[in-house]
């Protein structure tokens, strides 16, 4: 077996949730290595989809942002954002879009607007960009995080993109289009949001980490699957596509 | 560059200087910046490094934006400082979401009192900022939220290639240049290339801004660095690396200014200097070539 580290682990899980899937919505950092992964693994047909207007992507290069030129050239069509926005994510087009942010509470919903108040903020975060309308259209939101305990909250500072909101059938009867977060990537392990109470619940942990360990990192009293299992680590050949990948980059993933 | 910006930017007045990503005027700011203009309201989807400049420089009173960033580094620190402690003055956030923004610039250019879409459900966005309303359908229960028009004073676009009636023709991310130049009461289109009409009449779908809505052309090649031009130069990433570490002082951020903005009588000085520092950055910024294949519009006579 080989050595891997925390982000490699979440990478290779985000891209497996992907198998079989044909439209993402690919965000910045993490998110644009596991569609790489994907493309290259379980995904081969999956259509990549930016908020800058481009579709179909097939970057010759690892791009440094959803905005880089390398998206453009090759792609199957290249759109005003307002096309992009109305006719592929209002449009209900888009199945999965990887989201992240710097707070998530249990039912998944996010802020990446302020850390302490809006008015006199602590920190002022970058806000909303498309993932509060990302987060009511995407048929499905895969959220994609590292597990820390000042990000994994029990109240939010602010609700940027709604998530299950307060849980239960709060969503729906809010007449949001998507389905809401349905899987959660940590570096320490893989949640999956129960379809009725619409709780975060860990799903599988990656080998060597205890759900000691998770609950330590997350800040209300954890949900844990009754048939809890390892996450297959990272392969090979997974390892080598993430590692060529990051190697480009800017030295950082987020 | 300088007259356009005398004429069209005053103290107090509500500009755009759009781009996502790509084709950021950075030369329209630095001339901004250099004329000391002040109490600006910069509206912009991605404030980016641009206004990040401008905002250290104290141009600006008010932001109008959707996403604070580096784009693929990290946080805009000036802003950061001026949000966050008042430096150097304190700053006024009208905040929206992308789709929201791009709303607001729909309805500014296509003359309607609000643009609906369905985002801000179970947000706190619309807690914050009281622009941002629902109304009901009047053709079922469905409810919507609405923006209302933003109609910026100016708008400066960056561009491949216009002709010399400012007939503009955009290719790579269109981003929502388009919907600024409709929407803004005078536009300055900043180009890479002028060229003669007929080269724009070659291929008429591309030309997104049509000169009827354009008050001034600039030509000035290399003007959006350090973003990028479609086919013509990449970014200048280290130097977005480079201003995360320059941004996060304000002395270092004002040193900077010194040197590259006021230190300089106009942008082909600023080239000048970037070229001393490195004789080779164009060729570093080349991006080779990929031509599309032609489309033939037919010679119906």
């Amino acid at each position: 077996m080989s050595d891997y580290s925390p982000s490699e682990f979440m990478i290779a899980a985000a891209a497996r949730a992907l198998e079989g899937k044909k439209t993402v919505f690919v965000g910045v950092g993490l998110p644009g290595v596991a569609c790489n992964l994907a493309r290259h693994t379980v995904a081969p047909n999956i259509q990549m989809v930016y908020e800058s207007g481009v579709v179909g992507a097939r970057p010759a290069r690892s791009p440094l942002s959803i905005g880089d030129p390398t998206l453009v050239s090759g792609a199957l069509l290249c759109c005003s954002q307002a096309d992009l926005f109305m006719y592929y994510l209002q449009a209900g087009r888009i199945e999965v879009a990887f989201l992240g942010a710097a707070q998530i509470d249990r039912y998944g919903n996010l802020n990446s607007t302020v850390i302490g108040s809006y008015d006199e903020p602590k920190v002022r975060l970058p806000g909303s960009g498309g993932a509060c309308e990302i987060a009511a259209h995407a048929q499905e939101v895969f959220l994609i995080m590292r597990l820390k305990k000042r990000a994994f909250v029990e109240t939010l500072d602010f609700q940027t993109s709604p998530g299950h909101l307060g849980g239960g059938s709060e969503r729906s009867a809010l007449d949001l289009p998507g389905s809401g977060p349905r899987v959660l990537v940590s570096d320490m392990g893989v949640f999956v949001f129960d379809n009725i109470s619409g709780e975060m619940t860990l799903q599988r942990i990656r080998p060597g980490v205890t759900v000691e360990m998770v609950q330590a990192e997350v800040g209300w009293p954890l949900k844990v699957a009754v048939d809890l299992r390892d996450e297959e680590p990272p392969s090979p050949e997974e390892l080598r596509i993430i590692r060529e990948e990051l190697a480009s980059r800017n030295g950082q993933v987020e | 560059m300088r007259d356009a910006v005398a004429l069209y930017l005053h103290d107090r007045a509500t500009v755009a200087i759009e781009g996502f990503t790509s084709s950021i005027c950075f030369s329209a700011a630095h001339e901004i910046i250099r004329q000391r203009r002040t109490d600006l309201t910069l509206c912009r989807m991605t404030p980016d490094l641009v206004y990040d400049q401008m905002v250290a420089a104290g141009c600006a009173r008010k932001l109008v934006f959707s996403y604070l960033g580096n784009p693929g580094v990290g946080p805009l620190h000036c802003i950061r400082r001026a949000v966050e402690h008042g430096v150097p003055n304190a700053l006024e956030l009208e905040e929206y979401s992308h789709f929201g923004m791009i709303c607001r610039y729909m309805a500014g250019a296509s003359g309607l009192p609000c643009f609906p879409l369905r985002s801000y459900v179970g947000s706190d966005l619309s807690n914050v900022n009281p622009k941002i309303q629902f109304i009901k359908s009047p053709y079922g229960n469905e409810s919507v939220a609405v923006v209302p028009p933003l109609n910026p004073d100016v708008a400066i676009i960056h561009a491949q290639r216009a002709d010399e009636d400012g007939d503009t023709q955009i290719w790579g991310l269109l981003g929502s240049q388009q919907e600024v130049a409709f929407a803004s009461k005078h536009t300055i289109v900043v180009v890479e290339e002028i060229v003669d009409e007929s080269v724009i009449r070659s291929d008429p779908n591309r030309t997104l801004i049509p000169g009827m809505v354009v008050d001034a052309v600039v030509h000035l090649p290399k003007g959006a660095h350090p973003s990028y031009v479609q086919g013509y130069y990449d970014r200048d990433n280290d130097f977005y690396l480079k201003w995360a570490g320059i941004s996060r002082d304000e002395a270092q951020t004002n040193a900077w200014l010194e040197e590259w903005v006021y230190g300089v009588d106009d942008w082909a000085g600023y080239l000048e200097k970037l070229q001393d520092q490195e004789p080779s950055i164009w060729q570093r910024l080349a991006p080779g070539d990929a031509y599309a294949a032609p489309v033939n519009y037919g010679a119906y006579r």
